[in-house]
């Protein structure tokens, strides 16, 4: 069991995609003014990253390595694009502001490389269960930029207000800053500090 | 037997293709018909907005669209309504789409460049407007338009009041422009802007403008102008044009001349 939970555990903050692989930040910019869509957004990429590591696996030892990356991006934009048409079925506002971010999945590097480097050499179970700690260890990160930008920039929480707005009567000036992607930046920045002082095994030593 | 020989690779790529393109046309077809029922709604929820039909927690949106909105076609050249008996399978309320209606050579225009201002190429022949009812006269008319902005197309609605002059509502629901920039043309805010400016002038002619930057309230055009959006200015732009295109002789002239008169 203890292996199946490290599996799980490791990406969240030991070996976070975001955080010490840097990997994944386009989409985290983009699709985290709002909590609302960061969540979705987080849903869609923890589907994505375990089935696609699942299906990688379930065929690892017959997939012939000329055509490795190929196979891996078939599956991957299939589930991407059953990931966005449920979304477009199922939460049309949310799919509207996520655009085109739900097909970039496909290019976030987080699910090639989790396919490339985990399920091709382990069995479907541990592999699915990588995938859903990569896609939580992304989601985390989108969260918590997401809440700062969404409270800051809008000084709201899931949409509710939490800080009262000067536009509607109330003292909390917005900081646009937070509105535009250049803040998930430091953001994402802070985050990694944190971490690190937390972990100083994190640091790269030069 | 070998990972790779070609008689494998073949196959597994066969393979995989397969499952795949099952996988993705079955939920691309299951899900299908939920989707077109959103964006109806959403249509739907963006006519009743521009006709500020719309409030907090309404519950039923089609009741209410159903109740206060009539949809009419109409000639654009001419303004007159388009007669039951002339519908056909493109051209009917139940199933007008507007952007085949555009890509079609039987039921659209080009226009030629200097008069395109919205950058739209293709002018529709007909288009459906909609009218809401009180009391049955005529209250407010919702004119679809659309133009390009910076990066996409934006479609959306402008309504007016039975004066058919100033501005009784504004809305786009549809476009690509960049969230926080362009894309703030979706905020609530901006679009109160809209209400009560005078699109047109005594003499009929259109004057209703967005500025790039503020308009100075106390001037004596601020009762035409609206702000325009900053960090926006091509979006801002667009904006501009499509409204002047589409309130002008090109656009629903003809249509509003006919309201005005019967009014």
């Amino acid at each position: 069991m203890s292996k199946y939970r490290k599996v799980i555990a490791d990406p969240i903050f030991h070996n976070n995609p975001i955080a010490l692989q840097i990997l994944g930040i386009c989409s985290a910019l983009a699709v985290t003014t709002k909590l609302e869509t960061a969540a979705v957004m987080s849903l869609a990429v923890i589907a994505v990253t375990a089935f696609s590591n699942l299906a990688v696996s379930i065929i690892r030892n017959h997939i012939p390595s000329s055509i490795r990356i190929l196979v891996e991006m078939t599956i991957i934009a299939s589930l991407v694009i059953i990931a966005d048409q449920i979304i477009k079925a199922y939460a049309y506002d949310i799919s509207k502001q996520l655009s085109i971010f739900v097909g970039l999945i496909i290019t976030n590097c987080i699910v090639m490389g989790r396919a490339e480097a985990f399920a091709l050499k382990n069995p479907p179970l541990v592999s699915f269960l990588d995938g859903i700690g990569n896609g939580v260890g992304y989601s985390l990160i989108l969260l918590l930029v997401g809440f700062f930008r969404e409270l800051l920039g809008s000084g709201k929480v899931f949409g509710i207000s939490v800080l009262a707005l000067n536009t509607e009567g109330g003292w909390y000036v917005p900081n646009g800053l937070f509105l535009l992607s250049p803040s998930a930046f430091f953001l994402i920045g802070f985050i990694i500090w944190a971490l690190r002082a937390w972990y100083p095994e994190q640091v790269e030593r030069d | 037997m070998p990972d790779d020989s070609i008689k494998k690779t073949v196959g597994v790529a066969l393979g995989v293709c397969l499952v795949c393109s099952v996988l993705v046309s079955t939920a691309a077809v299951t899900l299908n018909a939920i989707q077109e029922e959103n964006k109806k709604l959403d249509k739907i929820k963006n006519i009743l907005l521009a006709g500020g039909l719309l409030s907090d927690g309404m519950e039923d949106i089609k009741a209410a669209y159903d109740e206060k909105v009539e949809p009419t076609l109409i000639e654009l050249a001419t303004g007159a309504i388009v007669s039951e008996e002339n519908y056909d399978k493109v051209l009917n309320i139940e199933h007008f789409d507007l952007k085949a209606i555009c890509s079609h050579s039987d039921y659209s225009d080009a226009i030629s460049p200097k008069k395109d201002i919205a950058n739209i190429k293709r002018r529709p022949r007909y288009m459906l407007v909609y009218s809401v009812k009180e009391n049955g006269q005529t209250d407010k008319v919702i004119l679809p338009v659309f133009g390009k902005g910076l990066w996409s197309t934006l479609f959306g609605f402008v309504a007016l009041n039975k004066d058919m002059k100033t501005v009784a509502g504004f809305t786009f629901y549809e476009h690509g422009e960049t969230p926080g920039l362009g894309g703030e043309i979706d905020n609530p805010r901006w679009k109160k802007m809209w209400l009560g400016k005078a699109a047109f002038n005594d003499a009929g002619e259109v004057v209703i403008e967005v500025l790039k930057g503020k308009v100075d309230n106390a001037g004596a055009n601020a009762n035409h102008q609206i702000d325009g959006l900053s960090g926006a200015t091509l979006t801002t732009r667009g904006v501009d044009q499509l409204v002047k295109y589409w309130l002008s002789s090109d656009g629903y002239g003809p249509f509003l001349n006919k309201l005005r008169q019967e009014g």
